[in-house]
């Protein structure tokens, strides 16, 4: 693994494979799909947030033009739930709750956007049209939309089994070691913030197309899915049990998941059960308003910490009190969220020796909450830099000196919160960071604002992250149902070309591409003689999939161990036509050379050996071809700095993002132009948090953003160019030293913003302001502070 | 979307009479405004006629003291107008900052004035400029045109077939965006010309555009920023959505009068 | 149902499509050119935007009927049988793009950009992109990309 960034090997900036064909409108997403004979589906929704159902009447549509079926979910009783993958248990021993989730609704509709019936017609059009004649009999009872309506006292219950409506109250910590961290504290902190709920918004909505072959008794499901072989278990196995081996699941080209393709959706199963109950293919694509009311959201945190530090400004203890909203339901991966992947989070790249998280989760009738990019770690690196941002001001320590007193030198680290960090440079990465933004020379930039009569603030935030999150055994004893290692194949054909097979899914990340960098180089193979294969349970031996910035780090590395398995086999074939001795046979660039001597077989003669075994070892299988599982022996922990700089109009409130510098240690990097890449778009998530984007609902459980029109993405003239810089430390357990890069900027730059406004409003008085710091918000804050 | 007639015309007058015969029946021109609310089923017209045939009327003329501008010229065609730019600035800039390039590029003038959205920006240019609304029949002062949200003196066949601005002595447009839509919260136009000082506001009420009279005496007297930036409007009358609550978007309409004030 | 004659992509079509038909819908639905997409309801996204008349617009904010006798350009006809227009090779260059799903409209809008002005700043460009929505690459690549692809086309489509 020479990595020198040449050619199209490790470390080169190669163009990716999969340009071509979405340049040219020939990428194949899954509503661009169509099978003879196709039926079209309409899935109507509860338009109440709570409600019994009294009745469902059905029959003028099932009459309307075109309809062919029309389905509730009595016709469905019988088929299992929902199923969510993780199993949390409380403090006091118990099982977290866990109430059923009917894929279309029974009894009750518990938020705005559940699934009632599925109408089957002709044409898309017809089958709206008869959703529309469907006659259902809400009951309306009471809703709870939000944590403080969830959390009252004598709330209205989303789940009666669920008294005071909470999922489950988790810790992690030791309490009693930071209890005495705190009685003997010199300085204690403490903020309240709220961690706003978003919508994922993938510009791809979901979309899902199902067939049945009566002759076969084969289902296949097409769908926008980030991980095609947890979906085909949690449909196959759980809900409508159907074995492995006649449930295909594809996910092609997929516009786009953020987090959002993860869970196993009620849609999947509804349309494969109805594809099965009429014979027909059956195909349904979101809308953009349904999607808002049926695309798992992310976020919704409140949180009060508590930071404990010496006289000399080290961090002595930290307490973390976290209320999270669930939703209606339990999505697949939403337990651990705020649990495993944000609980352990909160030693952040500090020595701090005790930390206590509780964290409590709560049901609403609201849509299911799950992982959206960074999934847990945002929440837990905006608090804990909140946290510090406040702790500097209130001991006079500069902002940057108090974090560089509490870095992490030593490695391993164990944190009192679970993770063992293996590696690490945080103090090169903030250097970094700072000279890339020109922090020395804020000062004079402020005042040249203030001479403009703007509001001009810096702020920096230093995080790690959690990544690759593994490995099986330990997630399963935290309560996960799957293990998290990943597959990968590689088959080297006849003539020398490869074709890498992969459990993970590209939607965006460049897989093809940076996948068949590696090959080409562990195999000296040309890059365009390899091919990489994602999104097919029918072609791809098993997988976990993509979220989690794990793809290359675990579904990487198993490529990686699948190259080495077909380079032991091929040193045996190239023994034995060379006459040599296993051992003394030596793999590098693409040729078998026996050690010492000038004797050589290419690669691709020794694959066409294997499949032409005319003059083979005895007792060795013709074919060149490997399956490698990896299961990863720990988490990865990229880290790093961002620092943002904003100025803002104290007439209007407008925050105008002026710059941001990043600096990240990612580990390897095997394309620099997609992982750039990947960098650019976490921080317009990141971005898109701090200051523009918020899920609200009414306080009936109605949703308040319900599109584009009023739920604020993030445009071109939003966001400034990103100025980023790469301090590399490897990773120490895996192959490729790889760890993470899909979800740094979603992680590291929301407080860094927001720390930036902060610090442009000191002036005026203002000392907290949530996220998004709208304008509106931060006029109002500027009012509030003049006014006390 | 429910499935409608339509006709495509090739003259005003066959739009009118086809108005006429047509059962709730809806002009459409770039369908900027329409499009949007038929695909949410919240307008469902039995028929459209569509002026896209219809010759003659994409055309930008300098009448000497007034710009004449076509009924089909679109944002884009304003904005880039070279008349516009040199006599009215203040109206190519609120021109080049409606929606986005596809909606400049479909969007015409007469769409945008017919549909009066509380939201859009050309009824303010048009109160403001003292502009004149021509049809196929009359012509219709911009004071006595825009009626309340949505609602305008138009009757159901009458078509647009100009507006006529009055070039001013000076003025000038600020406006500040929904973040979202884009749409406007509050956007201002300022101006001092044929049809004396006036200021005009789009986005902050629930009525519609409208004037603000203590601004123009402000400005008549001394046509300055300073002159508006002490004169706030009653947070009482405007709209409230999550971008801006009624005191932020009554603030705005102030901030943006004042910087209306400043470009012109 | 009205029959609609129109070009796309440089040839004759005749469509057979309702009143109520939108654009995009006759493009992927009776043509099968699906590589121009639909990524919301309110006209914002941008996924969905083509060229008529070489112009650039929303093919979800238009009737097929509107488009009668116009010269539409979508994606797959951009390059006119060469391999990448200049435009399509300069996302490709510059890594402006990532899931694939906005870049069809993304590169439309560029494109009508870059024939109105041949070497727009960063501002201008991301001004322009307003109608354009992108989940995955932070419009830093998109940005550079389409400062190139105008360069490249040198004012002319």
């Amino acid at each position: 693994m020479s990595g020198n960034g040449t050619g199209t090997g490790i470390g080169a900036s190669v163009k990716r494979k999969e340009d071509v064909r979405f340049l040219t409108g020939r990428g194949r997403y899954t509503d661009d799909i169509n099978l003879p004979e196709q039926l079209h589906a309409h899935i109507l929704r509860s338009t109440t947030a709570h409600a019994e159902i009294g009745g469902i009447d059905a029959k003028a549509a099932r009459k309307a033009p075109g309809v062919h079926a029309v389905f509730t979910g009595a016709d469905m009783e019988g088929v299992g739930g929902i199923p969510t993958g993780w199993l949390i248990h409380s403090k006091d021993g118990s099982p977290m709750v866990e109430p059923p989730h009917p894929a279309l609704a029974t009894g009750k509709v518990r938020y705005v956007g559940d699934c009632v019936a599925i109408v089957v017609a002709d044409t898309k059009e017809q089958a709206q049209a008869a959703a529309a004649l469907v006659e259902v009999d809400y009951r309306d009872l009471p809703a709870v939309a939000t944590i403080a309506a969830a959390s009252a006292e004598g709330a209205p219950l989303v789940w009666d089994e669920a008294p005071g409506n909470v999922c489950y109250d988790w810790e992690v910590g030791d309490k009693a070691a930071t209890d005495a961290a705190f009685e003997s504290a010199a300085h204690v902190v403490s903020i309240d913030v709220v961690n706003q709920r978003l919508v994922p918004n993938a510009i791809e909505p979901r979309a899902a197309l199902a067939n049945f072959d009566p002759s076969t008794g084969d289902y296949t499901l097409y769908t926008t899915s980030q991980n095609p072989h947890l979906t085909r278990l949690l449909l196959g196995a759980f809900v409508l049990g159907i074995p492995e081996h006649k449930l295909r699941i594809v996910a092609p080209d997929v516009g786009g998941g953020f987090g959002s393709k993860i869970p196993h959706y009620a849609e999947e199963a509804i349309l494969t059960w109805t594809a099965g109950k009429l014979a027909r293919p059956v195909k349904w694509t979101c809308d953009r308003m349904d999607a808002f009311k049926s695309d798992t959201h992310g976020r919704d945190h409140k949180s009060t910490a508590e930071l404990a530090l010496d006289a000399d400004g080290a961090f002595t203890g930290l307490r973390v009190s976290t209320t999270a909203n669930l939703g209606a339901y339990l999505s697949t991966f939403a337990p651990c969220v705020p649990t495993y992947l944000y609980g352990i989070l909160f030693a952040g790249p500090y020595t701090t020796p005790a930390i206590y998280v509780e964290v409590k989760a709560l049901f609403t009738n609201t849509v299911p909450v799950d992982a959206l990019r960074g999934a847990g770690r945002p929440e837990a690196t905006y608090l804990l830099e909140r946290l510090v941002e406040k702790a500097a001001r209130v001991t006079g320590i500069d902002r940057v000196e108090l974090r560089r007193r509490n870095f992490i030198r030593e490695f391993p680290y164990q944190t009192p919160v679970a993770l063992q960090y293996d590696q690490g440079d945080y103090d090169s990465t903030l250097d970094l960071a700072l000279a890339a933004a020109e922090w020395d020379g804020f000062e004079a930039r402020r005042e040249e604002a203030a001479a403009r009569g703007k509001l001009r603030g810096i702020g920096v935030s230093t995080f790690i992250e959690a990544c690759g999150i593994a490995p099986s055994a330990v997630v399963g004893s935290l309560g996960a149902r799957a293990g998290l290692y990943e597959s990968g194949s590689v088959r080297v054909h006849p003539t020398g070309s490869v074709t890498v097979f992969t459990g993970t899914h590209s939607h965006g990340q460049g897989h093809e591409t940076t996948f068949a960098q590696i090959v080409s180089e562990m195999l000296g193979v040309e890059f365009d003689a390899v091919e990489v294969v994602h999104g097919d349970s029918a072609r791809i031996p098993f997988g976990m999939g993509t979220y989690g910035s794990r793809s290359l780090a675990v579904g990487g590395s198993a490529i990686c161990k699948a190259v080495d398995k077909v380079v032991a086999k091929g040193k045996k074939i190239a023994a034995h036509l060379m006459e040599a001795s296993v051992e003394d046979v030596e793999f590098a660039d693409g040729t078998f050379t026996v050690a010492g001597t000038d004797r050589s077989r290419t690669i691709g003669e020794v694959a066409l050996t294997a499949y032409v075994p005319h003059n083979y070892p005895e007792g060795l299988e013709p074919g060149l071809e490997e399956t490698a599982f990896y299961d990863p022996l720990n988490f990865t922990f990229p880290a790093g700095t961002h620092v943002a700089e904003v100025e803002v109009d104290p007439e209007t409130g407008e925050v105008e993002l002026l710059r941001v510098a990043c600096s990240d240690d990612v580990g390897r990097i095997v394309n620099p132009m997609i992982v750039a890449g990947q960098l650019h778009g976490g921080l317009a998530h990141g971005i898109g948090q701090a200051l523009l984007e918020e899920c609200r609902y009414e306080d009936n459980g109605q949703p308040a953003t319900a599109s584009f029109m009023n739920y604020t993405m993030p445009r071109a003239a939003d966001l400034p160019s990103f100025d980023l810089r790469h301090n590399t430390t490897l990773c120490t357990h895996n192959p490729l030293g790889a760890k993470g890069v899909g979800e740094v900027g979603s992680i590291g730059v929301p407080p860094a913003v927001i720390n930036a406004v902060l610090d442009a409003l000191r002036p005026v008085g203002v000392t907290e302001i949530d996220m998004p710091a709208t304008s509106q918000r931060v006029w109002q804050a500027i009012q509030d502070a003049k006014a006390s | 979307m429910e499935d409608f007639q339509y006709h495509a015309p090739g003259s005003v007058d066959a739009a009118v009479s086809l108005l006429r015969d047509a059962e709730d029946g809806k002009v459409v021109a770039g369908g900027m405004s329409l499009l949007p609310l038929m695909k949410l089923g919240l307008a469902a017209p039995g028929g459209l006629v569509s002026l896209g045939k219809v010759s003659g009327l994409d055309g930008i003329a300098d009448r000497g003291s007034e710009i004449e501008v076509g009924a089909l010229c679109t944002h884009a065609q304003v904005a880039a107008a070279e008349i516009v730019r040199e006599r009215i600035p203040a109206l190519a800039a609120m021109a080049e900052g409606i929606g986005d390039a596809q909606v400049r590029n479909r969007g015409t003038i007469g769409g945008s004035v017919a549909h009066n959205d509380p939201a859009a920006d050309y009824p303010a240019a048009c109160l403001a400029l003292g502009a004149t609304i021509a049809t196929d029949r009359r012509e219709i002062a911009a004071d006595d045109f825009f009626l309340g949200m949505f609602f305008t003196a138009l009757e159901e066949d009458e078509v647009i077939t100009a507006v006529r601005f009055p070039v001013p002595t000076r003025a000038g447009w600020a406006k500040f965006p929904n973040p979202a839509s884009k749409y406007a919260v509050a956007g201002v136009m300022a101006a001092d010309g044929p049809a004396g000082v006036r200021v005009a506001v789009t986005g902050a009420s629930g009525d519609g555009v409208f004037r603000v009279a203590e601004m123009e005496a402000a400005l008549a007297s001394s046509f300055e920023p300073a002159s508006v930036a002490g004169v706030s409007v009653s947070a009482e009358a405007m709209l409230s959505d999550d971008a801006a609550g009624p005191e932020y978007r009554a603030h705005l309409v102030t901030v943006m009068a004042k910087r209306a004030v400043e470009e012109a | 149902m009205p029959t609609l004659e129109l070009t796309v992509n440089g040839t004759q079509r005749t469509v057979e499509v309702r009143n109520r038909t939108l654009l995009v819908e006759m493009l992927r639905e009776h043509l099968g050119l699906t590589g121009t997409h639909v990524g919301c309801d309110t006209s914002q996204c941008g996924a969905c935007v083509v060229l008529v008349d070489g112009v650039s617009v929303k093919s979800c904010t238009m009737l097929a009927v509107q488009a009668e006798g116009a010269a539409v350009t979508t994606i797959e006809g951009l390059a006119n049988g060469a391999g990448l227009h200049p435009m399509q090779e300069a996302f490709r260059e510059h890594h402006g793009l990532q899931c694939g799903f906005c870049t069809p409209g993304m590169v439309m809008s560029a494109v009508d950009l870059a024939n109105r002005n041949p070497d727009p700043s960063e501002h201008e460009v991301r001004e322009w992109l307003e109608g354009n929505l992108c989940r995955c690459t932070g419009y830093h690549n998109i940005v550079k990309a389409v400062q190139a692809g105008a360069r490249a086309m040198g004012g002319a489509s």
